[in-house]
Order: C-alpha cells, then sequence, then structure tokens
C-alpha cells in the first residue's frame, strides 16, 4: 500500500445540496426590502410622463405641506453630484456617452426619467406625496426605434450626440474584401434580423439604502448590486468626489440579477445625497414593477441586416452584418460593450468564416437604457450566427447540422483566433457536442417523421432547430479588456483571501457574489478538497466592501472561472505556508514533507503527519515559528485571467405547429453542453435549465415595445410575457466535457450558456417547421399569430 | 403606518402562525404591508403591483392567496399562515424539503410564494401529475429556475405525503 492519509470524501463534482437554501426556504433571507433601520425614510420620485420634454417647473410644495413629508427635491439641488459614470466605452472609437444625472435638470428623455423626490415617513405617503409634486413640461419630439433615430431629421436626444449616434464601431476585414467574397460566393442568402428589447425582471426589483454618518463623515450604501465594489469606486471617484474609503457598499441577498443589477444607477448616489442633506437619517429606495420596468436597463433591441456566401457544399465563404444597437435614453455603465466586444468579435460562432465585417451603429432613443442582459452580446450574435447557418442550409439545400459540421473549428484548431478581434477561443470539441445531442434527440427519425407528416399533409407540422453555441466567458485579462484594448475602463481581475483561523475554522472572502448561483456552496465544495478542511467548516463571505477584498463582482458568467481560481490561487498559498510550518513542526525539512488531505508528513511516513487544524493553530500562537515567518495562516490573490474561457455545445429543440392556428407546443429540448470541468452539477443544471427558459422565452413570448410617443406599452408583470411553469418544456441536459486550459479548476462557466443557446434553437425549430411552405425567416417572438401570418404569407 | 400619519384607522384581530395580533391599521393597507412592516415577517416578498408574481403568496384560512391583493382589514377574524410558519417544531415542511433536495430556487425571491402555493395546492391535490404541477403555479413566477427544479421539488413533497 502506498503511505499516504486517508481520503476524505471529495466534495468538489458533488451535487451537493446549497447551504444558502435554509434561510431562504424558511422566510429568513435579508433581501434589501426587509432592513429595518431607526429613523429610515422612504423616498418617493416624481417620474416624467413624457418621453420628451423640457421642464418648465416643479413646483414641490403641494408635497411638502402634506403632514409625514420630510422633504422635496429637484435635480436643480444635486447639481455637485455629477452625471454617472461612462465604465466602458467601445475601444479605438469616439464615444458619445451621455449619461444620466440622479434626477433630470431641463430635459427628460425617457417616460420615466425621475425629475424630483419626495422623502416621507413611510412608503405610502412617500408615492401620495410624489403623486402631488405638480411639474410642467413642453413636449418635444420622439423616436424609439434604433434605426429611425439616425435618419435625418429625427428628433435630438443630445447636443453632445449628433443624429443621436452614440458610436459607429466595426470589426473585421475591410468592407470591399467581404463584398467580393459575397461576389464570388456560389450562394448567398439575406436576413433581417430584429432581436427585440427585453426586460430582464429579477423577480426582485432594484433598490438602494443609504446611511450618511455625520460624525465621520463616511456612508453605508446597502444596494442590489451585482458589483458593490465597482458602485463604491464608481460613486466615490467619479459622482461624488470622495475617497473610495469614505463608502462602504454592502449587497444583501439579492432576488435575481441577469445583468440589471450591474449598473451604477441614480437612486444610489441619491439616497446618499439625501441622507446627507438629513443629516443621516437612512433613506430608503426600493422600485415597484413599473419602476422597474421604464427605468431600470432593458437588454438587446438590435436591428440587422445580413449577408452570407457559402460554396455548393456549404461552406460558409463571406459573412457582413449591419447592426443598429438601441442604447436608450442615456449611456448605461457599460452600454457600449455590448454590441461591441462581446456581440461583434463573437460573430463567427463556432465556425471557420474567412471573410467577416460587422458594422455596429449605436444610438439614443426616448427609450430606457439598454445594457447588459443574460449572455449580453453573445446571444445576439449566437442568434444570427445560427439563424444564418439555416438560411446556408436553406439555400444549398444541405441538411442543417451538416452545414454546421462543414464549418466548425476542429479541436486541433485551438487556441483558435477567428480574426475578427475576439481573444483566441481556448479549447473545444464542437462535433463531439453536435454528434452527442443529434444522437440522443434522434434527430435521423425526426427529420423522417417531419417528412412524413408534410406528405401526409397533417396539421401537426414538426420543426426540428439546432443551435452550436460558442461564448465567451470569464471576463476577462485587463490589458486585453482595459482601455487600450476593448475600452473596459478598468481591470478585470477577482480577488480572495482565505483565513485558517485558531481554532481550524476557515473563513474565505471573496470580491466575487451571488445572486442566485451558489457560490457559498461550490466555492466551499473547492476549498474544502484542496484544504483538506471540512466543508462544514468552511464559510464563504462575500458582498460588503469593508470585509472582502476589491472585486469587480458576478457577471459575464465569471464567478468561477475568474473569482474561484483566485480562490484555487490562494489555497495554494495557503499550503506553500502549511508545508513550511509542518516541516518545522516536524523537525524536517520542506523539501522532505507532503501535504494531503489536509494534513503535512514526512514522506513515507504518514502516520506522524500534522494536521491544518494543529497547523493554523501553532501559525495562530506563533510561539515558535520558523525565522522570519509571520504569524497566522491568512492569504490573499489578485488574479487577472490569461484569457477568457469558451463554453460550447449543440441543443436541439422540436416543436409541432398547428398549421391552422400558428400554436406551438415544445415537444423536445435538449441541451449537450460543455462547460469545462464543473464542481457542483446541481447547481450547473439550474444555471442551464434557468437560461434556456430565458433565452426561449425571448424566441416565442417575451417583447418590450414602446409606442410612437415613447410609451411603455409593455409596462408591467401582467403585459410583459415572461413565461410561466405551464409555458416551458422539460429539458433534457446531457454534456461533453473539454476542459478550459485558461485555469487550473478547467472550468468553462455556465451561467449564460442556455440563454445563448435556446433562442436560437428554438428560433431555428420554428422556422425549420414551416419553411417547406417557403417561410425562410419570422421575427421573434414567434408568436401564434406571427406564424400564422407567415404561412399564411407564404401559401 | 407611523403616527404622524395615523388618518382614520381600522382595527384588526388576526392570527399569524398561531400568534393573535390585534393592530389599528390604515383602511388601505395591504395585507403583505401589514405582515412585512407591522409584523416584521419579511419572508413574504413583493414583486409585482399588477397580482402578477405570486411571490407574496401566503395562506388565508388554509387557502393559497397573494397577499398583495388583500386589504389588511379584509383580513380581520382570519387565521394566517406566512412562510416564517411553515417549519414546524424545527422540522421543515416537506415542500420546504423538496425545494432544498431538488434545488428548486436559486435566488430565493420568489420561493416563499412558492411554496405557500404548492403546499397549499397539494392539500388539494395530493398526487398531481407533472401538467397539473405546471397549471397550478400558473399564478407564481420564477426567473431564475426554468420551473422545472420547481416541479420536481413538489414531485418530492407529494411523494413524502
Ligand atoms: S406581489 Fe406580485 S402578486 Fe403579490
Ligand atoms: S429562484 Fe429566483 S425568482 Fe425563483
Amino acid at each position: 500500500m502506498v503511505a499516504s492519509v486517508d481520503a476524505p470524501e471529495k466534495m468538489v463534482g458533488k451535487a451537493i445540496k446549497r447551504r444558502e437554501d435554509p434561510r431562504l426556504i424558511t422566510g429568513a433571507g435579508q433581501f434589501i426590502d426587509d432592513l429595518r433601520m431607526p429613523g429610515m425614510l422612504h423616498i418617493g420620485l416624481v417620474r416624467s410622463p413624457l418621453a420628451h420634454a423640457k421642464i418648465k417647473s416643479i413646483d414641490l410644495s403641494p408635497a411638502l405641506s402634506m403632514p409625514g413629508v420630510v422633504a422635496a427635491f429637484t435635480g436643480e439641488d444635486f447639481l455637485d453630484l455629477n452625471p454617472l459614470p461612462a465604465a466602458w466605452q467601445a475601444g479605438g472609437v469616439t464615444n458619445h456617452a451621455v449619461t444620466p444625472r440622479v434626477l433630470a435638470v431641463n430635459e427628460v428623455h425617457l417616460a420615466g426619467d425621475p425629475v424630483a423626490v419626495v422623502i416621507a415617513e413611510d412608503q405610502y405617503l412617500a408615492r401620495d406625496a410624489a403623486e402631488a409634486v405638480i411639474v410642467e413640461y413642453e413636449e418635444l419630439p420622439v423616436v424609439v426605434d434604433a434605426k429611425k433615430a439616425a435618419e435625418a431629421g429625427a428628433p435630438q436626444l443630445h447636443e453632445e450626440a449628433p443624429n443621436n449616434i452614440v458610436l459607429e464601431w466595426s470589426c473585421g476585414k475591410d468592407a470591399e474584401v467581404v463584398d467580393k467574397a459575397l461576389a464570388d460566393a456560389d450562394v448567398t442568402a439575406g436576413l433581417h434580423i430584429i432581436n427585440q428589447r427585453l426586460i430582464p425582471t429579477p423577480m426582485e426589483p432594484r433598490g438602494s439604502v443609504a446611511r450618511y454618518d455625520p460624525g465621520t463623515g463616511d456612508y453605508t450604501l446597502w444596494i442590489t448590486s451585482q458589483a458593490p465594489h465597482v458602485m463604491r469606486l464608481l460613486i466615490a471617484a467619479f459622482v461624488l468626489g470622495i475617497p473610495e474609503q469614505k463608502i462602504r457598499t454592502i449587497s444583501p441577498d439579492i432576488g435575481g440579477g441577469f445583468g440589471a443589477k450591474i449598473f451604477c444607477y441614480y437612486d444610489m448616489p441619491l439616497t446618499m445625497a439625501i441622507s446627507k442633506k438629513l443629516d443621516g437619517r437612512p433613506i430608503k429606495f426600493f422600485e415597484d414593477r413599473v419602476e422597474n420596468y421604464v427605468s431600470t436597463t432593458h437588454g438587446r433591441d438590435h436591428i440587422s441586416d445580413v449577408e452570407v456566401g457559402a460554396t455548393n457544399d456549404g461552406k460558409i465563404t463571406a459573412l457582413k452584418v449591419k447592426t443598429w444597437a438601441n442604447i436608450g435614453a442615456y449611456f448605461s455603465t457599460i452600454a457600449a460593450g455590448i454590441p461591441t466586444t462581446l456581440y461583434g468579435r463573437m460573430i463567427a460562432g463556432c465556425y471557420k468564416i474567412p471573410n467577416i465585417r460587422v458594422d455596429v451603429t449605436a444610438t439614443y432613443t426616448n427609450t430606457a437604457m439598454v445594457d447588459a442582459y443574460r449572455g449580453a452580446g453573445r446571444p445576439e450574435a449566437a442568434y444570427l450566427i445560427e439563424r444564418v447557418c439555416d438560411a446556408v442550409a436553406a439555400a444549398t439545400g444541405i441538411d442543417p447540422a451538416e452545414v454546421r459540421r462543414q464549418n466548425f473549428i476542429q479541436p486541433e484548431d485551438f487556441p483558435y483566433d477567428t480574426g475578427i478581434g475576439m481573444l483566441p477561443y481556448d479549447s473545444g470539441d464542437y462535433e463531439r457536442a453536435l454528434d452527442k445531442a443529434l444522437d440522443l434527440a434522434g434527430y435521423t427519425d425526426l427529420r423522417a417523421e417531419q417528412k412524413r407528416r408534410i406528405e401526409a399533409g397533417e396539421q401537426k407540422l414538426l420543426g426540428i432547430g439546432l443551435s452550436s453555441y460558442v461564448e465567451v466567458c470569464g471576463v476577462a485579462p485587463s490589458k486585453w479588456i482595459g482601455l487600450g484594448g476593448e475600452g473596459w475602463g478598468a481591470g478585470l481581475w477577482e480577488s480572495a483571501n482565505i483565513r485558517v483561523q485558531l481554532t481550524g475554522k476557515t473563513v474565505v472572502t471573496t470580491g466575487s457574489l451571488p445572486h442566485g448561483q451558489g457560490h457559498e456552496t461550490t466555492f466551499a465544495q473547492l476549498v474544502s478538497d484542496k484544504l483538506g478542511i471540512p466543508y462544514d467548516d468552511i464559510q464563504i463571505k462575500h458582498s460588503d466592501s469593508l470585509g472582502t477584498p476589491f472585486g469587480f463582482g458576478s457577471y459575464g458568467s465569471r464567478s468561477l472561472t475568474v473569482g474561484g481560481t483566485a480562490i484555487y490561487k490562494t489555497t495554494d498559498k495557503v499550503i506553500d505556508k502549511v508545508k513550511k510550518l509542518g516541516a518545522h513542526m516536524l523537525e524536517a525539512s520542506e523539501a522532505d514533507v507532503e501535504f494531503e488531505h489536509g494534513k503535512v508528513f514526512v514522506k513515507g511516513s504518514p502516520d506522524a503527519a500534522k494536521s491544518i487544524q494543529e497547523i493554523a493553530a501553532a501559525a495562530h500562537v506563533a510561539y515558535d515559528l520558523p525565522e522570519g515567518m509571520e504569524p497566522f495562516l491568512d492569504e490573499t490573490t489578485y488574479y487577472d485571467p490569461p484569457n477568457c474561457t469558451f463554453p460550447f455545445g449543440t441543443h436541439v429543440c422540436v416543436v409541432e405547429i398547428d398549421n391552422d392556428s400558428g400554436e406551438v407546443d415544445i415537444v423536445k429540448y435538449l441541451a449537450v453542453d460543455d462547460v469545462g470541468n464543473v464542481i457542483n452539477p446541481l447547481i450547473v443544471g439550474g444555471q442551464l435549465h434557468g437560461g434556456i427558459a430565458q433565452g426561449l422565452a425571448q424566441a416565442l413570448y417575451e417583447g418590450a415595445y414602446y409606442d410612437d410617443d415613447g410609451q411603455l406599452l409593455t409596462g408591467s408583470l401582467s403585459d410583459y410575457a415572461i413565461p410561466k411553469a405551464s409555458q416551458v418544456p422539460w429539458y433534457d441536459l446531457d454534456s461533453t466535457v473539454t476542459p478550459s486550459p485558461v485555469n487550473p479548476m478547467g472550468a468553462k462557466g455556465a451561467g449564460e450558456a442556455g440563454t445563448i443557446a435556446s433562442t436560437p434553437a428554438v428560433g431555428n425549430a420554428v422556422v425549420d417547421a414551416v419553411k417547406h411552405l417557403g417561410v425562410n425567416n419570422i421575427q421573434m417572438p414567434m408568436t401564434p399569430e406571427r406564424i400564422w401570418t407567415a404561412i399564411n404569407e407564404a401559401r | 403606518m407611523s403616527a404622524t400619519v395615523a388618518q382614520n384607522v381600522v382595527p384588526v384581530d388576526i392570527t399569524v402562525n398561531g400568534v393573535e395580533h390585534h393592530a389599528e391599521v390604515e383602511p388601505r393597507q395591504l395585507l403583505v404591508h401589514f405582515l412585512r412592516e407591522t409584523l416584521g415577517l419579511t419572508g413574504t416578498h413583493v414583486g409585482c403591483d399588477t397580482s402578477s408574481c405570486g411571490a407574496c403568496t401566503i395562506h388565508l384560512d388554509g387557502k393559497a392567496v397573494k397577499s398583495c391583493t388583500v386589504l389588511t382589514a379584509q383580513a380581520d377574524g382570519a387565521s394566517i399562515t406566512t412562510i416564517e410558519g411553515m417549519a414546524t417544531d424545527g422540522q421543515l415542511h416537506p415542500v420546504q424539503e423538496g425545494f432544498w433536495e431538488e434545488h428548486g430556487l436559486q435566488c430565493g425571491y420568489c420561493t416563499p410564494g412558492m411554496i405557500m402555493a404548492a403546499s397549499a395546492f397539494l392539500e388539494t391535490n395530493p398526487d398531481p401529475t407533472e401538467d397539473e404541477i405546471r397549471h397550478a403555479l400558473e399564478g407564481n413566477l420564477c426567473r431564475c429556475t426554468g420551473y422545472q427544479n420547481i416541479v420536481k421539488a413538489i414531485q418530492y413533497a407529494a411523494k413524502k405525503g
């Protein structure tokens, strides 16, 4: 027998139940709306009913005269606060970034723009009082469509942005080169794609609670934020102009984010400034759903014209894309990065395409700001390229699966540079995932059944949709993403600290944080295996800028690949010190000892081991440390990833469509995902489920619409169609595993994959069901009415 | 509601999780705010203003209702159970247990309402099909889970009886 210590149960790879859950299933979670503080006041916002108007006058007096109203302010009262920061401006091009102030001054640019604030003793009263404020407006013309906004004669939103243009950006080869490749192609196809506006809709709206300490001049700000450290930095440095350490930000339990809770919003500095004006009384803002819909960020909203060229055997030779991206009324925190770096540079998908050109024009309109929403740019890219594959299949008569196979980047090609400015894809085996998905779905039989139904003239048509996707996760190497490169105005590393305390109980603090993903569980599994400390002795602390090292937060599927790697690397540092001190305690030389399963022992003599707990105690009491060693097992890492990671897979969606009514029924949904190595399959499965539901909802149900006056028509949960339990199918999940070489865990990230993959799978399935009728495209959401219309127009 | 804004108030007697409460409330106060603000039972959540999301679901005299659609005054004399009253003697309710076992929650914001809706449903239909479960959740929205593990959680509880 090899001499070693007994291996405890391995935690990594185990589907253990989440340690977050007991508090959440008993009502003991602490969300922002649950905070209670003595003297807390509530704010009610006066919002513009008009989408574009000059503010002529604001009369606060009717509100101020109401009993229980403490104060009221307009935008003029906060001119000492700078406009919110534009933290990600697209790299290499001019950005006309116009960001909002905490309250609009002089002019409003969207229906729902806050113009005044009332502070009252309770929430009912704050709202009543806000309604009593009298505002006079002078109406201005409105534009809501991204493309129309750039046309001559369109209403102008901001002087600083002529023709409403935020930025014009491109990637890939010169247009002439791609035009020539298109002209030389055997076949070409064109697509007009509207990637409609979506509303992220975390079930918990957003909020802020601020408390100013008049004694110290410090602020504490509780926020529903996916990035509390970044908010602290942005608000301190750019909005208030005070040192970072004057602000402590805390994200309590967060009821979902999906991107919408990444950004710096007006209410954060507003509640802080009001608390200061009111001598430190805590100030609370919590959106209702209608406010959430009109004034928290939306997602997607692209209009694209696409031309593709291919050979007769289905090889794609040229792809030309022109996209108008709607940015909304103002520039949200990282708005510019979404339709550029995260969209344009991912347009090649899983395919080797020699000639690509993407042009993006981003415009201001009188609508809610658009920024990252789950997937952020990558769903738009994946939908486009996957619809393109099916268009090539239709143009060449080749099966859609074969078109994909023809064009895949091959396993030996990695690291693979698509030539359009994305980092090299790390690893992949796209064909293996496709083959597995086709096999599990019974693809050949499905095609036969589809044909049979068409030939028999059956009313229920079968549609089979494929989506072979790749996405970029684990954002990102700072040098690449930063100001000199892609324009992100900071780094994008992550941090971790591990302290093994005197008792052996271990606390891990991380700059990453969850909003439903189960970090407290996953990270503890990781640390337990690495350090050999029992899982129950490890606690993960997060979300408080005072108690955690600076981190960039949770988005871009980066928590495990970047935040987890920071933790992993910290465990290595802990192990180093444990070995040194353990060797000292064993009176051996460091070179002669091993660390295994939480024990240090002289090679070959595991029976005389020192446990990490004993060593932690020795480090803490510091009675007898090796020369020069600092007390305490306490290590920190700031980890900047060398590359992003690129999860991939193939999803297959099978739909039945009633050709009389256009009703769609998803009869099968199969996902083969490759997210690299998995720490907790239960959690990864959940991420995929939720992601798939959100993506398929874009294909079939959701869409945010404004009328020509800029009124949001889908302004409540009864008008905006987030799916119900009865509207989504059973998801069959399977996987392949291609470890990422980028991080030591081989993980790729799983938070957004489902959303990115499922929209095209479902969209392709619907079009596939009716393509024999001559339908080659249907815009999303593919409602029964739209499908019925497409069928009837084709007939 | 604070004293500074006290207008006409109505007296109510409501039993919540087995404890009797007497209070004077504004006639327009929603039950969800009575539970959250007056009693401090913040496990009942608010996710919308159109009675669409079900995050506020509680049991009122044994039936699942959305507490944002009921006035406190209407609940006078009623007996209410909230998520905080579901576990008894430290023992999770089978539906709570199901949510934990089957990863039926992610952010947990919809979860109290889901658990309240599902547990009332299982009282009326102890052995439901998947389809019946999905339709029973018609009034409860979850943005995180895609519902599959919620369905499994309820199946788990049904099996446990
Ligand atoms: S809060 Fe949404 S239904 Fe009650
Ligand atoms: S678990 Fe987040 S909304 Fe259901």
